[in-house]
């Protein structure tokens, strides 16, 4: 068997403002090396929340979370977004890159938060995935420039600089026509055979899920099948 | 920490808002500006206004002073050692107002090694006979190279030459006030009557201005042997004793052991002069006062861009805290956006704070009660710009502190969920 990347015990999880209304209830399961899993459901279901615990970002939550065999659950702020920059790729549904700052900037970013490698090689890796994704004419680029499909091609090498455990993506696609999310599919799925990337995407477009090798169905804050 | 990444993100995002920076680093640069000029010319005038009084003003005077003996011989009868006497209408018995064994006095006080120099002096209460008209005024008989070199003496000279009282015999520097209400021009002969009732014929030589009226229509200035020749008295006749001291903080204790070693009377002047330090403080004050308000009101302008700028930045601020920046990095780099408007908005202040003063040191600045002064003064102490740049930093920082952790404690899962 291959080795486990994330692993999440019993997660629950309650919203208290106005009410008190349970979101997650009890969800455990575990995703290996090299999987590429989506989750699905209908909106309000939890799965975005799900997301945002599973990144380590939000950490108001019951139960226990592993990332790469380590206990995220009760770290610190700062040691979670050591973790964040080293072991997990982020891809949003609204591409979120830094104006100020041009495309091989944008993402050469978290290589040089994490500062394991000299400014050159981090570049050069920058470049390669440039390469890879076909956008490498729009290094130099700033990031308004941008079309929302490259914006998000973007994204997807900024989320690959540090070479994660795990890449997760919130609705990637929801925000793109159908042949840009062709192309981020496309590219994800290359990630995942030919590199042996682990991916977790939270969608609800069912036609890009359907695609992907495992697919977990959510259903008012549970786990229904996976 | 990653240092330099945070330099370089902080800029960038200074860049990208360049037209708010720079009204926030106006606003800093205006402040330090007004700050450095406004003290450079409060404690310039300070400095003329004090060097007015202080400059012509002994740190520590010797004399000796009319007054009755404290030990009346009463006191000293052991009939009456146990009683408390009251002994009414007490004379000054003692009329001597030179000061006893003046040269060696003199010589010793030269040798203290906390001493500048130090100036004989001798009073002489004299009558300038005009006509009919007798005006009061004084005859100071002063040694003039010593008068110049420390109570800068010949500053005050406007017209005619000082060193003529030393080099001609019976020659006299007038008070402008005074030569005016005599008619005196130089090369006249004036008319003195002495205390004694002597007649003496004085040569003017020149014309003393210091800029206090009162004090230019009575004095005067001989050399001490004129004067000594005016009283009658014999050459080590000396009334005061004027002494400069290198640190003028010193006085007070150096006059009261001057008095007890040399058995007279000494005055400091921190005595004698006691409202112009009170006076110098107030104006300070109220320098600083005005430029730390201003300080302060460029402090908020920052903030309100800072949090706006926050406001702003709520995207970008989350996708580094979800790509691995920690709250205390984005508190780092909003601190170091604050903090690098403050130093270059200083530092531009400091320089045209300087280029300021030195506008207003070049304006003309004519005035009869000010022979000496040509330009308004300005104080060029480092001080002030030491201060301004401290204060720049001091203020930019905690303008950008509550703004910054603010930005620190930013939720990423609200920012990228409320889309």
């Amino acid at each position: 068997m291959s080795e486990i990347i994330l692993e999440a015990r019993h997660i629950y999880k309650q919203f208290n403002d106005p009410v008190t209304i349970a979101v997650l209830k009890d969800i455990s399961f575990t995703i290996n090396k090299g999987e590429f899993v989506s989750v699905v459901g209908k909106s309000g279901c939890g799965k975005s929340t799900l997301l945002y615990i599973l990144s380590t970002m939000d950490t108001a939550y019951q139960g226990e979370l592993l990332i790469d065999n380590e206990k995220m659950t009760g770290l610190k702020e700062k040691e979670l977004a050591r973790v964040r920059n080293e072991k997990i790729g982020f891809v949003f549904q609204f591409h979120y890159l830094l104006n100020e700052f041009s495309v091989l900037e944008n993402i050469m970013l978290p290589g040089r938060k994490l500062a394991k490698k000299p400014l050159e090689e981090i570049e050069h890796r920058a470049m390669e995935l440039l390469k890879i994704l076909g956008i490498d004419k729009l290094a130099a680029k700033k990031a308004t420039q941008l079309s929302g499909g490259e914006k998000q091609r973007v994204a997807i090498a900024r989320s690959l600089i540090n070479e994660p455990q795990i890449i997760m993506a919130d609705e990637p696609t929801g925000n793109l026509d159908r042949k840009n999310s062709e192309i981020v599919f496309d590219i994800f799925q290359k990630l995942a055979n030919d590199l042996n990337q682990s991916l977790l995407v939270v969608t609800h477009d069912t036609e890009f899920a359907a695609k992907t090798k495992r697919i977990i169905v959510m259903e008012d804050g549970r786990i229904v099948s996976q | 920490m990653n240092t330099k990444l945070i330099f370089n993100i902080a800029i960038s995002m200074l860049l990208a808002r360049w037209r708010q920076t720079l009204v926030a680093a106006i606003g800093v640069t205006f402040s330090i500006t007004m700050f450095v000029t406004l003290l450079s010319f409060m404690t310039g005038l300070n400095k003329m206004l004090d060097a007015l009084i202080l400059n012509r003003t002994a740190h520590v005077r010797i004399y000796n002073e009319i007054k009755p003996n404290e030990r009346q011989p009463l006191n000293s009868s052991p009939g009456f050692s146990d009683s408390y006497n009251f002994i009414q209408s007490v004379k000054a018995g003692n009329s001597r107002q030179s000061i006893y064994n003046s040269e060696a006095i003199m010589k010793q006080v030269k040798n203290d090694p906390r001493v500048l120099g130090l100036s004989p002096k001798i009073t002489a209460q004299v009558f300038f006979n005009e006509g009919n008209i007798d005006i009061t005024g004084v005859i100071y008989g002063i040694d003039i190279e010593a008068e110049s070199r420390l109570f800068f003496f010949n500053d005050y000279i406007v017209k005619g030459n000082s060193a003529d009282i030393k080099n001609l015999s019976n020659t006299i520097v007038l008070g402008k006030g005074l030569a005016e209400q005599l008619l005196a021009d130089i090369g006249d002969v004036v008319q003195v009557t002495t205390s004694k009732g002597e007649l003496f014929r004085l040569k003017v030589v020149g014309y003393f201005q210091s800029g206090i009226q009162q004090m230019d229509k009575t004095q005067s200035f001989a050399s001490i042997a004129t004067t000594q020749k005016l009283l009658g008295e014999p050459k080590n006749y000396i009334t005061d004793i004027q002494v400069k001291l290198k640190d003028i903080n010193q006085a007070p204790v150096v006059a009261k052991e001057y008095a007890k070693t040399f058995q007279a009377d000494a005055e400091d002047i921190q005595t004698a002069n006691s409202q112009f330090e009170t006076g110098t403080t107030v104006r300070t004050i109220i320098s600083y006062s005005v430029g730390i308000t201003l300080l302060i009101v460029a402090g908020f302008g920052i903030y309100n861009i800072l949090n706006m700028m926050i406001y702003e930045k709520m995207d970008s601020i989350a996708i580094l805290k979800a790509t691995g920046f920690s709250g205390r990095d984005v508190n780092w780099i909003f601190l170091v956006i604050a903090l690098s408007i403050g130093f270059f908005g200083g530092l531009t202040g400091l320089f045209l704070g300087f280029l300021l003063s030195n506008v207003i040191d070049n304006i003309p600045f004519n005035t009869a009660a000010l022979p000496t002064v040509k330009t308004y003064p300005i104080n060029y102490n480092p001080v002030y710009y030491f201060i301004g740049a401290v204060f720049s930093l001091v203020t930019t920082y905690f303008a950008g502190y509550f703004p910054a952790r603010k930005a620190s404690k930013v939720d990423p899962v609200v920012i990228i969920r409320g889309k």
